[in-house]
This record gives C-alpha cells, sequence and structure tokens, in this order.
C-alpha cells in the first residue's frame, strides 16, 4: 500500500466536526480572567496608572512597576547595521503605540475584568508620534528609541560590480515605485494563553495559542529569570496562525509571571479588537524598483530601494529584520539578473509591531517583480509571455544574484501551462468585445518561486541571534505495536498529523490510523521549531522519514532474528514482517521486543531494549514557484473589481496529500486576493489605529472569493529528501500581482497602472478620475 | 452582578444554570454548560463563528443573551453526529476537507445545518449568499462550498442554476 500521494481524508478532523476540539479559551475555562488595559495614545509618557476605586474581592491591577527587574524582548541579529531595541513585558516610563499593554486586571470571570479594566485610570502626557514612514524618516522626526537615531532599526546594502555598467548600458531602463499597506494575518481563533501552577512540583503549565512553543518557552524562561525545566508550553488545537503566531508576545510571560507569583490559574483570551490592534501587522512596505533592460528585453541589472514599516518593536525570535531583509535576499526571484543592488531599510514607527505573514515580504516583491516585467514588456513593446520567457531562470541548479542555489524547478513550464489554459487568443477578443460595451476586462498573471524548507544554513546566513531550522523526530512502537513520533515541530490548522502518518505509514508498512503523531507540548516532544516558512512537510516530513527508517531498520533486524531470515530480505508490509512466505504480525514483534528482550539478546548486536529511535532533518532549503493566473472585470464607474477567473498552475514537488495540498493553495489564494483588493489596516495620523473591528477590515467572504482553479506540477528535487516542497505561503505570493496586473490590464485604455496594494474602489476611482479611455 | 436561574434546552437536554443576565448565549454556552464547540471569533456579529440554531433560525450566539434563550430550542456542533456517526453534512465536510484549523467549522455547520433543513431547493447562488454570512481564513471557501454542495446533492436538495 502506497499512502503517500493519496487525498486521504484528514486524521484531525473527527473531533474538530464534533465541536470536541480542544482550543485555548476551551481549557481557560475556570482560570482566574486576565484583562489587559491597552494604551490610547501612540505615543506618551506614563505620568500614573490608578486602579479602580472599588477592586472587587480577590482582583488586582499589576502595572509595569510590579515587574521590576525582568528582562525586555530583546531579538538580536548581528549584521546589517541592526538595532537591538528591548519591549517591556508592560512599560514603565513610555508607551509607544495604541493598543501596547500598561496594564493587567485580574478579576475572577472575564466580564468583572472587563468592568474593572475599564475603571483603571491611566494618566499618560501624549506626545508627538510618528504613524507612517514618511512621517517617521522626516528630518527633524520624534524618535521612538534613542538607540536608533534616524529611526531605522536594520539597513542592509549592496551594489555588485556590474550594477552601474549594466544601467549605464541599457537600452531602456524601467521604473516603479509600489506600495504595500498593511494587513493582519486575522487568524480566526486570536492569540490566547493560560498559565497553570503545579503545586506539587512548582512547574507552569502554559497553554497557548501559537505556532512555537519550544521557543515560547526558551523566551518566557530567559525574560522571566526562571528555570526552563520548571515551564511546559502546550499548543493545543490552534485555530489558525500564518505566521502572527510565531512570535513571543508580552502577554505570555505576564501570564507565566502571575502564575508563578499567585500560584494560580490565569487566562488571557484575546478579543478581536486586540488582534487587530495589538498582535502583529505585516506587509506595510514600500518598493522603488528600477530595471535595465538589452534592446531584446535581457535584463541586464535590477536596482532595488525597500522600505518596511515594521512598527514600535521587533518582533521575537526573527527581528524585524524578517520582512525587509527578505526583500533584499529575495527580489530576483526566478528571474535571471546578473547585475543586483539593493538597499532595504525596517523604519520604526509608533504603530503594532511587524510579525511575519504568510509569504512575508513575498507578496510585495513578487507584485513589485511582475509589475515591473509588465511595465517592461508594454514600455518595449515585447509581449508579456516573451519578456519573461527570456529571462526566467532555464537551467538548474542555478546560483543566484545573492548566492542562494535555485534547484530544479519549472519556472518556465508553469508559465506556459497556466497560458495555455488561459486561452489567451479567446480571451482579447472578448475583452476587445467588451470595451465596445464600455466594459473593461483584464488578464493578468504572475511568476515567482518561493524559497521553503530551509533549515539553520539558511537563519545563520542572516546572522540572528536565534538560528531555527532543524527539526527533530523521536519514533517509538509500544508493546502493542502502535506508531508514536513525537515532533519538535507545532501545526496550526495545515493537517499534519495526517501527512506525517502518511509518510510513517508506507515506511513501516502500516495504515496512517497506527501512527500517532505527537506535537504542540514542550514535555512530551523533542525540542524543535515550529510550522512556519513552509517547511513543516519538508523538514518534520524530512525527520519523519529518516526516523521511520531508522525504526524499519531495528525491525527488520527483529524480524530476521524470528523468522530466521537475513535482515535485507525482510519486508514490512500490511502490518506484517514478511521472509518470503514467512510472516509475523509487527504488534507480535513490538511485543517481544520489549517484554522477551530475552530471546533477542546475543542476536542482536547492540543489545537495546526498546524499539525507539531519533532523527533530524536540517536542510538547505528548496524552492517552490508557480504562475497565477487572474481574469477580473473592473467597472470603471464604481472601481470594484470582480475576479471572473482565477487559475494557479504550482510546482511543489511530490505531493504527500493532494488534498492537502491544494486546501493550503486555496486558502493562501484567498488571503492574497484579500491583500490584493480588500484588507487594509489604517492608522490616523496621530497613530490612531481606524481599523479595529472586522466591520473596518474586511477579510472577504464566500461571496469575493471564485472558485479556484489548481494545476500541479511535481518537479522532484534533490533538495528535498522526501521530494516535497513547501506550500503553505505560495498561494498568498502569487495573488496580488496576478490581481494587480489584471486589473492594470484592464485599465490600459485609460493609461493607468495598479501600483498600491489593496486596489480598492476608492484606489481605482482615484486613478480614473478626469481620464477617459483610449479606443 | 445579579444572576438569574434559568432552564436552557440544548441539544435536547436541559441545563439548569444561573447566569448574569448581561451574559451572551455563546459564553453560557461554552463556560456554563460546557459546550466549547461553540466558538468566539469577534464577539460583534461578523464572523458568525458563534453560530447556533435557536428554534429553527441560525444565530450569532454572541449577540444573544443566555436568559434570552430560555424557552426556546438550541442546537448546537455537539448535537449534530448520531452517536457515532457524523450527520451527511459533517461527513461531507470529512470527505471534502470543508476545514483546516477547525475554528470557524462549526459555525459553519451550523448555518450550512439550517439551510439544508430548509424546504427550498439550493443553487449556487443561494449556496454563496448564505456561506458568505460567516468568515474562514484557511480554506479560501471553496471546500466549505463544495461540501455543503455535495451533502445538498446527497439530501436531493440542490438545484443546477439556471445558465446566465
Amino acid at each position: 500500500m502506497n499512502w503517500t500521494g493519496k487525498r486521504l481524508p484528514r486524521l484531525e478532523d473527527p473531533a474538530l466536526l464534533r465541536g470536541e476540539g480542544s482550543y485555548t479559551a476551551d481549557i481557560a475555562i475556570g482560570a482566574r480572567a486576565v484583562r489587559l488595559v491597552r494604551s490610547p495614545f501612540a505615543s506618551g509618557r506614563i505620568i500614573s496608572i490608578t486602579p479602580p476605586a472599588e477592586m472587587s474581592a480577590g482582583a488586582l491591577l499589576v502595572t509595569g512597576r510590579d515587574l521590576a527587574g525582568l528582562g525586555t524582548i530583546r531579538p538580536t541579529l548581528a549584521r546589517f547595521n541592526y538595532v537591538a531595541i528591548g519591549q517591556p513585558i508592560l512599560p514603565v516610563e513610555r508607551v509607544h503605540f495604541v493598543g501596547q499593554a500598561v496594564a493587567a486586571v485580574i478579576a475572577d470571570t472575564p466580564e468583572r475584568a472587563e468592568d474593572l479594566a475599564e475603571q483603571v485610570m491611566l494618566d499618560i502626557d501624549p506626545e508627538d508620534a510618528v504613524a507612517d514612514l514618511d512621517a517617521a524618516m522626516a528630518p527633524g522626526a520624534p524618535v521612538l528609541h534613542p538607540e536608533a537615531p534616524g529611526n531605522v532599526l536594520v539597513e542592509g546594502q549592496l551594489r555588485q560590480s556590474g550594477c552601474d555598467a549594466a544601467f549605464a548600458g541599457a537600452a531602456h531602463v524601467v521604473e516603479l515605485g509600489i506600495r504595500s499597506r498593511r494587513q493582519n494575518a486575522t487568524p480566526m481563533e486570536g492569540r490566547g494563553g493560560c498559565a497553570t501552577f503545579d503545586r506539587a512540583t512548582g512547574r507552569v503549565r502554559l497553554t497557548a495559542s501559537c505556532q512555537m512553543p519550544h521557543m515560547l518557552r526558551t523566551g518566557i524562561a530567559e525574560l522571566l529569570g526562571m528555570p526552563e525545566a520548571d515551564l511546559q508550553v502546550v499548543a493545543p488545537d490552534v485555530g489558525g496562525g500564518f505566521g502572527q503566531k510565531m512570535a513571543l508576545f508580552p502577554e505570555y510571560p505576564l501570564l507565566v509571571w502571575l502564575a508563578r507569583k499567585y500560584r494560580g490559574s490565569f487566562a488571557w483570551i484575546e478579543d478581536r479588537n486586540e488582534n487587530l490592534i495589538a498582535s502583529a501587522h505585516s506587509r506595510d512596505q514600500r518598493h522603488v524598483i528600477r530595471g535595465a533592460f538589452d534592446a531584446d528585453g535581457t535584463l541586464r541589472g535590477l536596482e532595488v530601494d525597500i522600505l518596511s514599516n515594521v512598527g514600535a518593536f521587533s518582533c521575537y525570535p526573527v527581528t524585524c529584520g524578517v520582512e525587509p531583509l527578505m526583500a533584499f535576499a529575495e527580489y530576483p526571484g526566478p528571474y535571471k539578473v546578473p547585475a543586483y543592488a539593493a538597499r532595504a531599510r525596517g523604519i520604526t514607527t509608533n504603530t503594532c509591531v511587524m510579525a511575519p505573514y504568510r509569504g512575508v515580504s513575498r507578496p510585495a516583491i513578487t507584485f513589485g517583480m511582475e509589475r515591473l516585467m509588465d511595465r517592461a514588456a508594454a514600455q518595449l513593446g515585447i509581449d508579456r509571455v516573451a519578456l519573461r520567457r527570456r529571462n526566467l531562470v532555464d537551467s538548474f541548479p542555478c546560483r543566484t544574484a545573492m548566492g542562494m542555489t535555485l534547484d530544479d524547478a519549472s519556472y518556465i513550464e508553469a508559465m506556459d501551462r497556466a497560458i495555455d489554459a488561459a486561452d489567451l487568443p479567446a480571451f482579447r477578443a472578448r475583452q476587445a468585445a467588451a470595451r465596445v460595451e464600455g466594459r473593461y476586462l483584464g488578464l493578468g498573471f504572475a511568476v515567482f518561486n518561493e524559497r521553503t524548507g530551509y533549515g539553520t544554513p539558511a537563519f545563520a546566513a542572516r546572522s540572528m541571534g536565534i538560528v531555527p531550522g532543524y527539526e527533530v523526530v523521536d519514533i517509538a512502537m509500544t508493546p502493542l505495536g502502535e506508531i508514536e513520533a513525537r515532533i519538535g515541530a507545532s501545526p496550526h490548522g495545515q493537517g499534519l498529523r495526517t501527512a506525517l502518518a502518511q509518510l510513517i505509514a508506507d515506511r513501516l508498512g502500516v495504515t496512517p490510523d497506527a501512527v500517532r503523531i505527537i506535537h504542540g507540548d514542550t514535555d512530551r516532544t523533542p525540542y524543535g521549531w515550529g510550522t512556519f516558512a513552509s517547511r513543516g512537510m519538508v523538514i518534520a516530513g524530512g525527520a519523519c522519514q529518516i526516523a521511520a527508517d531508522k525504526l524499519a531498520d531495528r525491525l527488520r533486524v527483529l524480524a530476521a532474528r524470528m523468522l530466521q531470515a537475513d535482515p535485507a530480505g525482510i519486508v514490512l508490509r500490511d502490518g506484517q514482517a514478511f521472509a518470503g512466505e514467512a510472516s509475523m504480525p509487527l504488534a507480535e514483534l513490538a511485543r517481544l521486543a520489549h517484554q522477551r528482550s530475552d530471546l533477542f539478546g546475543s542476536d542482536v548486536a547492540d543489545r537495546r531494549f526498546n524499539l525507539a529511535d531519533t532523527a533530524s532533518y536540517d536542510p538547505g532549503g528548496t524552492f517552490s514557484n508557480a504562475c497565477h493566473l487572474a481574469e477580473v472585470e473592473v467597472d470603471v464607474e464604481t472601481g470594484l473589481v470582480r475576479i471572473a477567473r482565477y487559475l494557479v498552475v504550482e510546482d511543489a514537488g511530490r505531493l504527500i496529500n493532494p488534498m492537502i495540498a491544494d486546501g493550503q493553495v486555496h486558502g493562501g489564494v484567498a488571503q492574497g486576493i484579500a491583500n490584493a483588493l480588500f484588507e487594509e489596516i489604517i492608522y490616523a495620523e496621530d497613530g490612531n489605529i481606524l481599523t479595529g473591528s472586522l466591520a473596518d477590515y474586511l477579510p472577504p467572504t464566500a461571496a469575493e472569493i471564485p472558485d479556484i482553479e489548481i494545476i500541479h506540477l511535481e518537479t522532484i528535487s534533490d533538495a528535498s529528501i522526501t521530494g516535497a516542497k513547501g506550500l503553505g505561503e505560495g498561494g498568498a505570493i502569487g495573488a496580488p500581482a496576478a490581481i494587480g496586473n489584471a486589473i492594470s490590464d484592464a485599465l490600459a485604455p485609460f493609461g493607468v497602472d495598479i501600483t498600491e496594494l489593496p486596489a480598492t474602489p476608492a484606489r481605482i476611482r482615484a486613478l480614473l478620475r478626469g481620464r477617459e479611455p483610449t479606443p | 452582578m445579579t444572576t438569574q436561574r434559568i432552564t436552557l434546552t440544548v441539544n435536547g437536554m436541559t441545563h439548569a444554570i444561573e447566569v448574569e443576565p448581561r451574559r451572551t448565549l455563546a459564553d453560557t454556552l461554552r463556560d456554563q454548560c460546557g459546550l466549547t464547540g461553540t466558538h468566539l471569533g469577534c464577539e460583534h456579529g461578523v464572523c458568525g463563528a458563534c453560530t447556533v440554531i435557536v428554534d429553527n433560525q441560525p444565530v450569532r450566539s454572541c449577540l444573544m443573551f443566555g436568559i434570552q434563550a430560555e424557552g426556546r430550542s438550541i442546537r448546537t456542533v455537539e448535537g449534530l453526529a448520531d452517536g457515532a456517526t457524523l450527520s451527511p453534512l459533517q461527513q461531507s465536510f470529512w470527505d471534502h476537507h470543508g476545514l483546516q484549523c477547525g475554528f470557524c467549522t462549526p459555525g459553519f455547520l451550523m448555518l450550512a445545518t439550517w439551510l439544508l433543513e430548509r424546504e427550498t431547493p439550493i443553487d449556487e447562488a443561494e449556496l454563496r449568499h448564505v456561506l458568505s454570512s460567516n468568515l474562514c481564513r484557511c480554506t479560501g471557501y471553496q471546500n466549505i462550498l463544495k461540501a455543503v454542495r455535495e451533502a445538498a446533492k446527497g439530501l436531493g436538495k440542490w438545484v443546477e442554476s439556471a445558465p446566465a
């Protein structure tokens, strides 16, 4: 039986479908409720914090003064002129953004904690705030952190030797400025945690809706100066994360501190307003891109200037370099760029902290590169497909301008498949006919690659103080024959339990339901990193495969002893070990291995008494790729965009569970469409946030998301031992560029194109105002 | 805050409880009836994660007080399966990968259960219209739509839309 490649329904689902999942808020029932009092000002000096006149019995108010002596959240980066700044758990002197927690009220129920929190009197002396890139970079702008005059927290700079010559000798220089507005990842379950003190052991168990439980444990223990071994972090069912839940947020150490100090159980369950204003934001970037082209359309040089608004502090552990430095390193994407120059800066402002969100910088850089290609095609009078074909990397492996190795992929094939499926001539005919009727159709596409499944070498190259990357798996067979795999990675809704069980089942000749994947608990799993950066199937999957092979080898040795055969000739299949015609059930072998080890003794050289092994995997990384194609209709009277067709041709190598893979693409594309058309976190000039509810911040519904067609290509690369490349993020990466290009195509008769996301009706109307179409 | 004694009928079972009048139905179900399958995604009535069925109507349980539900018939996700057997809709969600993180799922299941129990047949436009009441962040809605569509077909409730 081959389980890999099957559309197996998920092992996770029955409990979730019955309402029997266990999310953080479910576990928190009965704990004392923590309500945070958050700053109404973007910048200011804290004068005093006065408790409510009448605190109910057992209620508490905690401020930064109570936490004196504790550390600050202060991730580091050893390069790129990084300025390390510390974020206090609760501030004592100053507030830095609207929504920053300044005090905590604790009561017996969430309602009473909210009542009391409303009565806390904050006396804050407001100061001038800088809420956007321009304000923060203006001469004489207020400085957020004295360590960073000019408000620059990180800066990468590079100019390759051939760059000047490439631009000097270019037949055409094509230039473009793009703006990506701020987004919130908006998992349906917000953040939340429940910390419980165990009087018998003196330990604390923190249940938290998080993506990186091990890292959270280390970070909290360090901040609080407590033994890490006295803290257990559990990620139960997690209701989505998309990167937002990677970070160490101040609320979690606060909960652990409370549990230890008051020897009880304390829970904070974020509400939607808190999630929108105070969790983490992303994608607030501005790029200027210049391409030097030969007359025939060959790209000779690329120059980019990247600004990223990283908010008031630096997210732990990846730092505020995560967006600007990814754009810096990966801008050329799938294109041959012989000479590259880049400058990338992370700018601090009085806004919510930036953290990774599905795709991180790639949605913005793909938007930049693919808009540049369409502009260049128009400027040079070359067909868009032909221009890309001329410049896409077409032989592998290929070393990029930044020294990364592009492994086997299908950049041109993916584009060709998408273009074939789109039937361009038929579309052009429909487009022309529609224009006569005053209707504006457009077709756009985006080609991109995505570095996925990268381990420590890639993170180490960024010089992060904390270098994530490897994953470890402990695998064991119980005496009754079930397989347990304890993984350091921690999924948050992707279906990893099912897909990893499929991989393991094939190596051991069992069914996936005989495999238990144990995750999300620092007491029960080996140290590991988590699910982010499209790495789960590649790295945790690779480690599971190696671990399963080791266990299989061990089973073969034991079976060989019992069946009096050569281990090399033992086949594991259908829950049995076969030596030719002879066989025995694996469960029987497992029982003997544990309970009759005397049978093996001297015949098994290493005299090991258990059926367990451990494996790790730490690959250098691979590159997935895709072409997204969108057909849109723009109502030029209202500026509304309707997506008529959406097609993805994607190549993520071998698909372990194609059904789950499709689901990842669907969800990513929906978030990419949201990025392209709908979602925007907006701050007023004074740093007040204007999008604090789901009535203002607009995730799309089933009415806005069209049918999404998917064509899979499977280029197998030896950069991943399972053959799988990561695909969690790709959907979100391609959509803004494909839709931006499609709208631009639709509006070409008006002489305008899209450079700012989301392309809301107001923005499109602003572009069109006063313009008439040219026939 | 004073409390009030009420009896709620949820999935055919009665729960005699004491609640603050201001406590929402969602919090009452979760905290006092032990039914944590109903999830809170926004508490503003926008996301629909907390949808339950009250007297045969889908209701945002974050916008209704627990005491308002006294004397009514409340149905939550915990009442959908018949013992070990999932409802046809639940089974369809499983078969068609209609969920990922599972947080919005109970709300979609209750909304779609109501849709499938109506007398009127369902076409694509009606399906999209009704399901656009709720938010999902993982699935891009593709497989939720498919799961409900296939369940409707299985129940003989589906009609193909007239060609445009």
